[in-house]
């Protein structure tokens, strides 16, 4: 290992690099419009959705119980229709996400003291929010019927307390629920698989597609120059990333940062070298860019995106789904992120993340030196 | 004209299939992508790891926490005696659900006094912590219901089978358990098919210009459309290839149902497809190497699917940001595809979405053609 020829493959991998001065723009401000899509796109916290209305009945007391629906944040009567079919229509296109349909004889069976059914038409396509939906639905029709009974009372000259629950939730790290608190700390781990896999595994592709590889190894540079060599402009580029990403959550976004900044750093730059070596890795086995860059899709973008706990909660998946995400070191780059982030946890919680975080660094880091030897020899 | 294109095709599809890596990354990662999309992509909650905290101990207060053993949804862990334990088990991940119930409560409820549950929630996943919320939410109400009807029969015996009561009965359409399953695995036939369609026809130019075939191809007598043509028609069929390769796989091994015509699906995939071509033309024209068309490419992706409403529904965006969906070729092949799979509907409700993406890839495809033009002249 020559520190003049590391130097120069280094120089010349950043002289590519600074070349191509629109990649090198677009790699720069990636993370920023990676953090708004995320931060601002991605959320289940459900207001104002459309409903349709076929009120049969049209009496004072359908209307009052129309009206807690329009009272709701959660939903806006959109339409009122007369039929079924035509009731049948907008859900059919998606104009409607619920029908009411209040029967013909729900004020009367009310007066005459009876049980009533009021039906909610719901759009399933979209589970969970037909399940919000259906939710606040239930708790609209329920406080009805409450203030209905007691009225009821009243009339017979008997008086009987309500029976109130109320519902006092707090929710913890991330108080306010925001989505953005939760989502932009994960957007690190997928910004850096995207830099780390894809850039390294098509940069080293390349040379072996046109033919430039050759020349390389006809040098007296050894192996393990080229890898550093080919890595560090790229380690460089995935760590100013990170801290700009980390710059637009605290600012912009506000996601509470509660754990120190140096652990950020040392994960993050532990991280950058799990995905660099499996950049590597993959150029070696693919040497065209076409198959490199949909191999590192699939190895490492995916499992970043899907199976790391960053929009998808890793404890509702499949078990085996589960033990897969074991061998997945994004899964622990982000359950750590959220913990430095959110929890702030002091770093004796965090050994679960970092001992497994450290083990895939030294080993894929190895195992990258050791798979290209092979190949040149 | 027709046996100059018969030409470039068949040196188009053996470049294509020549490759094996090529040819693995066009059926395997697509397969293996739609496998774990359908397991990891869910908004269900079960079994969420809950504990309790009774300081009342009264018939009412092991009522309500009944409730909560029962639900599919909690997974009443441990009954705690001090609230200090709370902070802990939360800090370490192991509950991410904690109910209290001070002291009082069913003193409370018997006066006809709001009684509290205080509900702590792990927030760092914002998803979990909303959908749980919402249980929890129906949980208590359910019982206060149960609670006040019970109270009403006890003290009125005789009024019981006259009262007024109002009932929600709702029914869930196209998606009659609520399965996050046939929302996703629709939503799943069309991202993967717009990744892998818009990065083939991307690089596929790109790599001619890169490795300098390109000038060779432009000193033979082809004529620009011919080429153009010969470029896009292979991926075109690889393209629908993998629509129905992708969608059959889906629909028969997570049993979604197809309650559509097959024919209006297709419609609605070429349309997809040809925005798609256009889109991967474009890059192409601005782009000169395979990194760059990577880059460029992926710029184009992530957006296309955040703002298509495949994982998350376009109405919890700000308004600023829907207007950007209507930009995405996928936010209507979506619509297409969940309403022939799920809501089995025809054109007459499809057309709309069916003319945008006309529209949209028309505008592509010319703005593409007319751009590559100039690149090769």
């Amino acid at each position: 290992m020559s520190l003049t020829r590391f130097v120069a493959v280094a120089k010349k991998e950043i002289v590519q690099v600074v070349r191509d001065t629109r990649s090198l723009i677009i790699v720069l401000i990636m993370p920023v419009v990676l953090v708004l899509l995320f931060g601002y796109g991605v959320s289940l916290d459900l207001k104002h959705l459309p409903i349709y209305v076929y009120d049969r009945d049209g009496s004072q007391r359908s209307q009052d119980l129309l009206k807690r629906f329009e009272a709701s944040d959660y939903f806006d009567i959109a339409g009122l229709v007369n039929n079924y079919p035509e009731l049948s229509r907008a859900l059919d296109d998606g104009h409607a996400r619920m029908g009411i349909v209040i029967p013909w004889d729900f004020s009367q069976r009310l007066e005459d003291g009876r049980p009533v059914q009021v039906q909610a038409l719901v759009d399933g396509t979209d589970d969970n929010s037909a399940n919000v939906l259906i939710g606040y639905a239930q708790a609209v029709v329920q406080g009805y019927s409450a203030g209905i009974q007691l009225d009821w009372l009243r009339k017979q000259g008997q008086i009987v307390q309500p029976a109130p629950v109320s519902i006092e939730t707090r929710t913890w790290y991330n108080e306010d629920l925001e989505s953005s608190a939760f989502i932009v700390p994960g957007v690190l781990a997928l910004v850096m698989s995207t830099i780390g896999a894809f850039l390294t595994s098509l940069t080293i592709a390349r040379e072996w597609e046109r033919g430039t590889m050759e020349q390389l190894i006809s040098t007296p540079v050894t192996p393990l120059e080229i890898m550093l060599g080919k890595l560090v402009p790229y380690f460089a580029i995935g760590m100013f990333d990170v801290i700009e990403c980390a710059l637009i959550a605290l600012y912009w976004f506000h996601v509470p940062f509660r754990g120190s900044f140096l652990t950020l750093l040392i994960s993050s730059a532990m991280f950058m070298i799990v995905v660099l070596s499996m950049g590597f890795f993959i150029s070696v086995i693919a040497k065209n860019q076409f198959a490199a860059s949909q191999i590192a899709l699939l190895t490492t973008f995916l499992p970043a995106f899907l199976l790391s706990g960053f929009l998808y909660s890793i404890e509702q998946m499949p078990v085996v789904l589960q033990w897969v995400t074991r061998i997945l070191p994004a899964r622990y780059y982000v359950s750590a992120l959220k913990k430095i982030f959110l929890k702030g946890s002091p770093a004796a919680l965090l050994y679960a993340d970092l001992v497994p975080l450290t083990v895939f660094t030294l080993v894929l880091a190895l195992l990258a030196t050791r798979s290209f030897h092979k190949r040149l020899t | 004209m027709l046996a100059r294109l018969k030409q470039m095709l068949i040196k188009e599809f053996i470049q294509v299939f020549r490759d094996k890596r090529t040819r693995f990354v066009l059926i395997g990662p697509p397969i293996i992508q739609m496998l774990i999309f359908g397991y990891a992509a869910t908004f269900e909650i079960h079994h969420v790891p809950t504990v309790v905290l009774d300081l009342d101990h009264s018939q009412e207060s092991r009522d309500l926490i009944s409730r909560f053993t029962s639900s599919p949804y909690f997974d009443v862990q441990r009954q705690l005696t001090d609230h200090r334990q709370i902070g802990d088990l939360i800090d370490r991940g192991q509950a991410t659900v904690a109910l209290q119930i001070n002291p009082g409560f069913a003193q409370n409820l018997r006066k006809g006094q709001t009684a509290p549950l205080q509900v702590i929630v792990d927030a760092t996943n914002s998803n979990t912590a909303l959908i749980a919320s919402g249980y929890i939410n129906q949980i208590a109400l359910g019982f206060a219901q149960e609670y006040q009807q019970d109270r009403i029969r006890r003290i009125f015996p005789q009024m019981i089978e006259r009262i007024p009561q109002v009932q929600l009965d709702p029914r869930p359409w196209y998606n009659p358990d609520l399965r996050s399953r046939w929302f996703f695995v629709p939503g799943i036939v069309g991202s993967l098919t717009l990744v892998l369609v818009v990065t083939l026809t991307a690089f596929a130019v790109v790599r001619e210009r890169e490795i300098g075939t390109l000038e060779q191809i432009m000193v033979t007598p082809i004529r620009p459309a011919e080429f153009i043509l010969g470029k896009t028609l292979p991926f075109f069929l690889i393209g629908l290839f993998d629509v129905s390769l992708i969608g059959t796989v889906g629909t028969l091994w997570f049993q979604v149902p197809f309650r559509g015509h097959i024919l209006v699906l297709l419609a609605g995939a070429v349309l997809f497809l040809l925005c798609m071509l256009g889109v991967g033309l474009l890059i192409s024209t601005v782009s000169s190497t395979q990194q760059q068309a990577m880059v460029t490419s992926f710029f184009f992706i992530m957006p296309a699917i955040t703002f298509s409403g495949f994982g998350f529904p376009i109405n919890t965006m700000p308004q600023w940001l829907q207007y950007f969906t209507y930009l995405s070729p996928l936010r209507y092949f979506l619509v297409v595809l969940r309403g022939t799979y799920l809501k089995g509907v025809g054109l007459d409700i499809l057309w709309p979405q069916m003319a945008a993406m006309g529209a949209l890839g028309s505008g592509l495809l010319a703005t593409a053609v007319l751009r590559f033009h100039k690149a090769l002249d």
